[in-house]
C-alpha cells in the first residue's frame, strides 16, 4: 500500500512499505547505486516521519520480499513469536524506539521480545535512531554463547585471531597464530579464511590449529572458514569445531553463495552431533555485510540495511556461537567512505543485539574506500562502548590475503585497557597461566623462554 | 626518542615464516612509530594503485608475440570515480563496432584493470606466457584487453566470441603487502546475468604470492577438469596443494 506525509508545504508519497524503508536510510553509496535512496535530504525526513507513525502490525501483512517467492521470508514470518508480540503488538515504530531507550526497559526486558520482533521492524526502528542511541541501546545487551569458553559477558570483549596467508603456508599461518596469541587474542576462535576452497588445505589447516589446542592447552575453537559444503564434506576427516558460512538476506542471494536454509540445517544438525564443545555447544559461525543481496542482484528492491537485518533471521535460526558483519570490506560501491562504514557498523551490531545475536564486528575497510586507519579507530572505540562481542585480530591490521585492512592484536589491547575489559574468562585463565597477561590484564614483556616459543 | 620506550618482541623468529606484521613490538598498547609510518607508506602505495592505468599497448605487444587474436575493449564506466560507483557499468560493454566482428572461440582470456591494473600489466603474461604452449592446441583462443572491467564483464565478453570458457584475469583490490596481487575467474559456458557461484577463482598471483608458473597449472587444470566435466563455479573443488605439487 502506499504511504504519504506533508513536509512544510510539500507533499511526499511513497510507493509501498519498502520503499519508505528505504527513503528512511541515512544516505549509503549502495542505496543510490541500486536507484532506491531518498531524492532529497527533506524527501528522507518525510520517510522517517512516515516510519515513526507505523503501526509494527504493517511489518506482519506487507512482506518486503513476498512469502511465496522467498523462504528467508517463510522463516521470517513462520518463526514469528505471536505471543511474546503481545506485549508490543499496539506500538508504532516510534514508539519502539522509545521503549528501547528507556531506563525501566532492560537487555533481558529487549530479549524477552526479541523473536517477536522481525527484521524489518528493527530495520525500521534502527533508521529513526542516531548513532548515539543506537549505541544505548545495544550496551543494555548482554548475549553469551559457550563452546569452549563463554564469550558476550558485559566485563569482556573477545577476539577471533585472524592469522591469514596468500598461498596457506602453514608455517607463516602457525607465525601469525603465535603472535596473536602472545597479544592474548584468539579467545572468539581462531579462524583462517583458506586461500581457496580446496578439501585437502582444510583438513591441514584444521589438524594444524587443533594440535597447537592441544598441545597448550588453550580454551578457545578453532575455524578454517571454507564453505559450509566442504566442511560438511571433511566433517569425518578433520576436526571441526565451528562451522563457517557467509550469508544474506534474500533466498536469490543465498543461492548465489552456493547456499540454502536446508543446507545449513545439515551442517548444524552435523556439527551437534560431533559435540566438541566443552562449556556449550554452540557451533555454528556466521558472517554478514551490507551490499551482499544488492552484489547478488537479489535484493528485491529492498534497501541495503533492511536486508542486512533479514540476514540475521537467518543466523538467529541456527543457534551461532558467533556472528559478524564484515562491515566495510565489500567496497565504496556499498558503503562509500568511513562516515557511512561508522554508521553501518554501529546499525548491524544494533539490529542484531536486539535480534538476540552474539554480534561482533569486523571493523574494515578497503583500499578503494575513502577511510583509513583513524576511521577504524573510532568505530573500534564505539562498538566497544556499545558492548559488540568480539573484534578481528590480524597481525599490524594488514590481511596479506584478503588485502583489505581491519583491527590488529594492539587494537584489541588498546580497547581492553581504555575498556576496562577483559579477554573470555577461560582464555583469561590460559593468559594469566602462560605468563601473557598480568592481573590487571596489561601484557606482561614475555621473554624468549615462554613455551609458545619454546617449543615452535 | 621513541626508540627508548619501544618495547621489541623477542619472538622475530617468526617473521622468517611469513610477510604478515609480526612481532613489531609496541609502545604501551600502541605500534612502534616506525611501524605506524611504515602502515601509512604501504596504504599511500594501494591508493595509488587504485588509480594506475592498463597498460593497453604493452599487453597488445604480448598478444602479438604469442600470436594470439586479441581486441581491445571498454566498459560503460568512463572514469575512475564512476567505476568506483557504478560497478554495474563495469560490468557491461560500451557498445561500439568492435562488437560485431568477432569470430566464434572455445577459450577467451579477459584482461582487464579491476582494482590495480599495475597487478595484470606486470603479472598477465607471467601466467599467460607459461600456460600457452601447455594448453591443449585444438581449442581455438582469443584475447580481449579491457578497460575499467568487472569481473562479471567476462560473460559479456564470453558471449561476444560464443566461447565455451572464460578466464578473466583481473587486479584484485589492493592490499598494504601487495598492491600488484591478480586474480583469475573462470566460468564454463558463461552466461551474462552469471553469479559467482558458477564461478571458479585463483586469487593472489604476485611477486610474494603464487608464481605465474603456479597460476598458469591452476588455470589449465581448471580448464580441463571444466571442459571434461562440463562445469565451474562451487561444484568444482580445486584442490591447490595436489595439483601444484604434480
Amino acid at each position: 500500500m502506499a504511504y504519504q506525509f506533508t513536509l512544510g508545504k510539500q507533499n511526499y508519497l511513497f510507493d509501498d512499505l519498502k520503499s519508505v524503508l528505504a527513503k528512511a536510510s541515512p544516505l549509503r553509496s549502495g542505496d543510490a547505486l541500486a536507484g532506491l535512496a531518498a531524492a532529497s535530504n527533506t524527501e528522507r525526513i518525510a520517510a522517517q516521519y512516515v516510519l515513526s507513525e507505523l503501526p509494527l502490525k504493517v511489518f506482519l501483512n506487507e512482506a518486503v520480499v513476498p512469502y511465496e517467492l522467498d523462504e528467508v521470508t517463510r522463516l521470517i514470518i513462520d518463526t514469528h513469536d505471536v505471543k511474546a508480540f503481545d506485549f508490543i503488538s499496539h506500538f508504532t515504530v516510534g514508539d519502539l524506539r522509545d521503549w528501547l531507550l528507556e531506563n525501566t526497559t532492560s537487555g533481558q526486558n529487549i530479549l524477552e521480545v526479541s523473536k517477536a520482533l522481525i527484521p524489518e521492524m528493527v530495520a525500521a526502528v534502527c533508521k529513526l535512531m542516531r548513532n548515539q542511541d543506537l549505541i544505548a541501546v545495544a550496551s543494555k545487551i548482554q548475549v553469551i554463547t559457550r563452546f569452549r569458553n563463554t564469550v558476550g559477558l558485559k566485563g569482556n570483549v573477545s577476539v577471533r585471531l585472524q592469522p591469514n596467508h596468500p598461498t596457506d603456508d602453514m608455517k607463516g599461518i602457525l607465525a601469525s597464530t603465535i603472535d596473536g596469541l602472545l597479544y592474548g587474542c584468539g579467545d572468539a576462535v581462531i579462524g583462517i579464511n583458506p586461500a581457496t576452497d580446496s578439501p585437502n588445505v582444510t583438513i591441514n589447516l584444521l589438524k594444524m590449529l587443533d594440535d597447537v589446542r592441544l598441545k597448550y592447552e588453550i580454551p578457545t575453537q578453532s575455524c578454517v572458514l571454507c564453505h559450509v559444503t566442504t566442511a560438511l564434506q571433511i566433517m569425518d576427516k578433520a576436526p571441526v569445531d565451528l562451522v563457517f558460512q557467509s550469508i544474506t538476506g534474500s533466498q536469490k542471494a543465498n543461492s548465489s553463495f552456493g547456499i540454502d536454509l536446508q543446507v545449513l540445517k545439515e551442517a548444524h544438525d552435523a556439527t551437534l552431533a560431533l559435540a566438541r564443545g566443552t562449556v556449550g555447544n554452540q557451533s555454528m559461525y556466521f558472517e554478514t555485510g551490507q551490499g551482499s543481496a544488492l552484489s547478488a542482484n537479489a535484493h528485491h528492491g529492498v534497501d541495503q540495511q533492511t536486508m542486512e537485518a533479514r540476514a540475521y533471521a537467518v543466523a538467529r535460526h541456527f543457534d551461532p556461537f558467533l556472528v559478524n558483519s564484515v562491515v566495510g570490506f565489500i567496497g565504496p560501491e556499498y558503503l562509500f567512505d568511513g562516515k557511512q562504514i561508522t554508521r553501518a557498523g554501529l546499525e548491524d551490531h544494533f539490529c542484531a543485539k536486539v535480534m538476540g545475536l552474539p554480534m561482533g564486528m569486523d571493523v574494515c575497510y578497503t583500499n578503494h574506500a575513502d577511510a583509513d586507519q583513524d576511521d577504524m579507530d573510532n568505530l573500534l572505540t564505539l562498538l566497544g562502548v556499545a558492548g559488540c562481542n568480539f573484534f578481528m585480530g590480524v597481525p599490524g591490521t594488514d590481511d596479506i590475503m584478503l588485502n583489505y585492512q581491519s583491527t590488529s592484536f594492539h587494537d584489541a589491547l588498546y580497547l581492553r585497557k581504555v575498556l576496562g575489559k577483559k579477554p573470555a574468562p577461560e582464555f583469561e585463565a590460559w593468559l594469566l597461566n602462560m605468563g601473557i597477561v598480568d592481573e590487571l590484564g596489561n601484557k606482561r614483556s614475555v621473554g624468549d623462554t615462554n613455551k609458545l616459543l619454546l617449543n615452535l | 626518542m621513541s626508540k627508548d620506550i619501544t618495547i621489541a618482541n623477542k619472538w622475530q623468529q617468526l617473521k622468517q615464516h611469513t610477510k604478515a606484521r609480526v612481532a613489531l613490538g609496541n609502545v604501551g598498547t600502541g605500534l612502534p612509530l616506525s611501524e605506524v609510518l611504515a602502515l601509512k607508506h604501504a596504504h599511500a602505495m594501494a591508493k595509488d594503485a587504485i588509480v594506475t592505468k592498463l597498460d593497453v599497448e604493452g599487453l597488445s605487444q604480448k598478444c602479438i608475440e604469442q600470436a594470439i587474436p586479441y581486441q581491445i575493449f571498454n566498459s560503460e564506466a568512463s572514469d575512475r570515480l564512476e567505476y568506483l560507483k557504478r560497478p554495474d557499468l563495469g560490468r557491461q560493454l560500451l557498445f561500439n563496432t568492435n562488437l560485431k566482428k568477432t569470430e566464434k572461440v572455445d577459450i577467451v582470456f579477459v584482461i582487464t584493470d579491476g582494482l590495480s591494473a599495475k597487478a595484470v600489466n606486470t603479472n598477465a603474461f607471467k601466467v599467460l606466457n607459461h600456460l600457452f604452449p601447455n594448453i591443449n592446441e585444438d581449442y581455438s583462443l582469443a584475447i580481449a584487453i579491457v578497460q575499467q572491467g568487472r569481473v562479471a564483464i567476462g560473460d559479456a565478453v564470453a558471449e561476444l566470441y560464443r566461447a565455451d570458457f572464460v578466464a578473466v584475469c583481473i587486479g584484485e583490490r589492493p592490499g598494504l603487502s601487495s598492491p600488484e596481487s591478480m586474480g583469475i575467474y573462470t566460468t564454463y559456458q558463461p552466461k551474462i546475468g552469471f553469479t559467482d557461484e558458477r564461478r571458479n577463482c585463483i586469487s593472489n598471483i604476485h611477486a610474494n604470492g603464487l608464481s605465474g608458473k603456479q597460476g598458469a597449472q591452476l588455470l589449465q587444470y581448471l580448464i580441463e577438469k571444466s571442459f571434461a566435466l562440463k562445469i565451474s563455479g562451487v561444484a568444482l573443488k580445486l584442490e591447490v596443494g595436489e595439483i601444484l605439487k604434480n
